[in-house]
């Protein structure tokens, strides 16, 4: 309980997965919400490959820590760049009223 | 140790309440500041951890940059009188179809942290070994800019297509604005720009913008 292992971080990576997973189920009229809880997610994959990184001595995972975090930030500017078109075309972002493609 | 175990729980707790609040808060503005706050936190347990680095890259990107954007656009589209209504009486299929999903991730993942916990000896299958008495920050420039090159080059493509494709998406051309065109003016000439007058006495010429 004192000793704080490798365990105690993959708990705390897997706790925030899970709640970024039910933030995507439960919020399903607001789409900047999912977003956000699609950044929890890479956040938590983020805590996994640190402590891995850490407590394995290897420094790899901070490497693809860096990645994610590139990947994440192009694709927090892509997605609003979306909805920023989609609110401009539509006057609106709710999540009803997305369904052009009748998907 | 005790130090440790402390902050450990401290900042994890708070990181785990807050990322609640990111998914249950009734307001996207409110979302927003329990998301930094996550960052914040977590970033706090990285520098805790040994990695000080990524820990001031994710207060510097995520804190700094991306949830800044977040921010920006939940204020410039005004749906923040857009509540959430997720609770309230609506006969909505997902949600316990979502809860299950979950339940059963965070049991996998729980999985995996035991089968970790329970048999450590498979630690020794790390590739580049830390050196003790280098910094951290010395030891990711080492790796990246040598080994991981490729992949360094890859993600700032990854970042210029993001950039560009951002601009492309949200530019609209609008009317009623002078703007300037550079094939315009290069592609001017002397003979079609400049013309010979005889100016009348007391009439003045006149010009046609």
């Amino acid at each position: 309980m004192i000793d704080i292992g490798l365990g105690h971080y993959l708990t705390l990576g897997a706790v925030i997965f899970s709640l970024g997973v039910i933030g995507i189920f439960l919020n399903r009229k607001n789409i900047i919400v999912i977003l956000m809880s699609v950044e929890l997610l890479l956040l938590a994959v983020n805590i996994n490959l640190i402590s891995f990184s850490i407590f394995s001595g290897d420094i790899v995972g901070q490497i693809f820590t860096m990645l994610i975090l590139t990947v994440a930030a192009a694709e927090a500017a892509i997605g609003l760049a979306i909805i920023v078109v989609f609110y401009r075309n539509k006057g609106s972002i709710r999540v009803e009223d997305i369904h052009e493609m009748k998907g | 140790m005790i130090i440790h175990a402390f902050f450990f729980y401290f900042f994890s707790i708070v990181a785990i309440l807050s990322a609640l609040m990111v998914i249950t808060s009734r307001s996207t503005v409110n979302s927003v500041f329990f998301l930094i706050l996550d960052f914040i936190s977590i970033g706090c347990l990285f520098i805790m951890v040994g990695a000080e680095f990524l820990g001031i890259i994710i207060l510097i990107v995520y804190v700094g940059a991306v949830a800044v954007l977040f921010l920006f656009v939940v204020m410039m589209l005004n749906v923040t009188h857009q509540k959430q209504s997720w609770f309230i009486g609506r006969k909505s299929t997902h949600i316990p179809s979502g809860l299950f999903v979950s339940i059963i991730i965070l049991l996998e993942l729980l999985v995996v942290v035991g089968g970790w916990k329970y048999k450590p000896n498979v630690m020794s299958s790390s590739t580049l070994q830390v050196s003790e008495n280098i910094s951290n920050t010395h030891l990711i420039g080492s790796v990246m800019y040598t080994d991981y090159f490729l992949y360094f080059q890859i993600s700032g493509i990854i970042l210029l297509l993001s950039m560009i494709g951002a601009i492309v998406l949200t530019y609209r051309k609008r009317e009623n604005i002078k703007r300037q065109s550079y094939i315009n003016q290069i592609s001017r000439e002397k003979k079609t720009s400049v013309e010979m007058k005889d100016v009348e006495f007391e009439k003045g010429v006149k010009i046609d913008d």
